[in-house]
């Protein structure tokens, strides 16, 4: 599961990181002016062709650092997300939904991993990759910050938040970047079902006791802002110039605005409530005839950026438990590459006694 | 801690029998078989798999990006290797 790819403007820890961040103009400038010097013809006529990028091709540096960054968010995301969900392993109510849950937390340590391979192929190490995770260079989406209280929230997370996710990704899969286009298809294979356990979920537990009822609808409260943040700042309309949406979609890296998106989520996901008398947290939710879409309320945008600059009820807790994890784990790894340097010692050795004799 | 990345392994998966090893992505690992191991847990956890092949990436030899137009050129010109270059006459079948 992802948020969509977004940075706060105003950390400086950020950096610029594409034409289309803070100086735009200049930045756009230096992109012209790059490519006097590199030949870039291939990598335009790639874009303009809708064609895919693959690793080895000429690319403007640009082009790699952006890809680098969101591929590398959408990572640390899947790998983060495996927390909150993980919370309920031990608690789940039944076996089969154990089961369940194993799979899917599994499944999101299997994303992210497809995520690693394909940043990689950019020329950055796995290890440089985790390392800017743990030390806040890189960041993760803010849904995860997010505490899941009771078991209903696992089913509010696979429906809304992995229902949020296919939104965003199901257009990934047509990124000009291969290996993330590639990486994003199966990824999306494995999101379905995700998406309905959780809705699955929470329909036994509407149609279970009041209590149980109450829980559901709990959960959709607390989860369907941030559901809706998950798919970035404004960016249409007056809300336009800021962000990278424009330098992404000219690159073909984004193919539609965090809004269009949002607004899809929006109509797809409020037939799914009404369908098992789940109540949307939303006053100003009305469907408008005229634009044949839903009309919904604005989004805390105070929150999100609070959120996004560390300030969610889990963000320290998450970031302790993936790095207290990534240590508790190295002497697995430093055993396992112990015994790999053994063993290949003694093949050689046993090579240098076969050609001696 | 050590906090040297692993070996990087490319990854082939074999959808089912009959069909060749597809390459579907990478891995790290310390050595090969635990490549093999792990690939399987990353990449066929819903049977997508009948077989794995995992190659050193340091192994692999391609050819360059860069030269990809004088490397395939020769080709190009002769157009005479494809059957839609031969003129037959009309109504005949099987060939």
């Amino acid at each position: 599961m992802y948020g969509n790819d977004f940075v706060d403007p105003n950390d400086p820890g950020a950096g610029p990181l594409n034409a289309a961040d803070g100086g735009a103009v200049e930045a756009a400038a230096a992109h012209v002016d790059r490519r006097s010097e590199i030949d870039l013809s291939d990598f335009d006529a790639i874009i303009a062709a809708d064609q895919r990028v693959e690793p080895r091709d000429v690319m403007p540096e640009e082009y790699r650092q952006t890809l680098i960054r969101q591929i590398a968010q959408h990572a640390h995301s899947e790998i983060i997300g495996m927390q909150p969900e993980g919370n309920w392993i031990t608690r789940a109510p039944s076996l089969r939904r154990k089961a369940i849950l194993i799979a899917k937390v599994q499944d999101e340590a299997g994303h992210g991993l497809y995520l690693y391979s394909a940043a990689e192929t950019l020329g950055i190490d796995r290890a440089e990759l985790l390392d800017r995770l743990h030390n806040g260079k890189q960041k993760y989406s803010s849904i995860f910050n997010y505490p899941t209280l009771t078991w209903a929230d696992i089913g509010a997370i696979g429906w809304l938040v992995d229902g949020a996710a296919i939104m965003n990704q199901v257009p990934l899969c047509r990124c000009s970047y291969g290996p993330y286009a590639r990486a994003m298809i199966r990824t999306c294979k494995e999101e379905s079902f995700h998406q309905r356990q959780g809705f699955e979920l929470l329909w036994d537990l509407v149609r279970g006791t009041e209590a149980q009822k109450a829980m559901a609808q709990d959960a959709v409260n607390r989860w369907w802002w941030p559901a809706l943040a998950m798919f970035g700042p404004r960016d249409t309309g007056e809300h336009a110039t800021g962000g990278h949406t424009a330098q992404s979609m000219a690159w073909g890296i984004k193919r539609f605005s965090n809004d269009d998106l949002r607004q899809r989520f929006v109509d797809m996901t409020v037939p799914q409530a009404e369908r098992i008398g789940i109540t949307i947290p939303d006053p100003k939710l009305s469907w408008n005839a005229e634009r044949n879409h839903y009309d919904f309320g604005e989004i805390d945008w105070d929150e999100f950026w609070r959120v996004l600059k560390g300030d969610g009820a889990c963000n320290a807790q998450r970031m302790a438990r993936r790095v207290a994890s990534h240590e508790q784990g190295a002497w697995v790894r430093d055993a396992a590459a112990a015994y790999a340097a053994k063993q290949a010692a003694r093949q050689q050795a046993a090579a240098g006694e076969g050609s001696a004799a | 801690m050590s906090d040297t990345t692993l070996p990087l392994f490319e990854v082939f998966v074999r959808a089912k029998r009959g069909l060749s090893h597809v390459h579907v992505g990478s891995i790290h690992a310390p050595d090969a078989t635990m490549a093999v191991r792990n690939a399987r847990d990353l990449y066929t956890r819903r049977q997508e798999g009948v077989s794995i092949w995992v190659v050193a990436a340091s192994d692999i030899v391609a050819s360059s990006p860069d030269e990809k137009d004088s490397f395939f050129d020769p080709a190009g010109d002769k157009i005479y290797r494809h059957p839609t270059f031969y003129t037959v006459p009309e109504g005949l079948e099987y060939l």
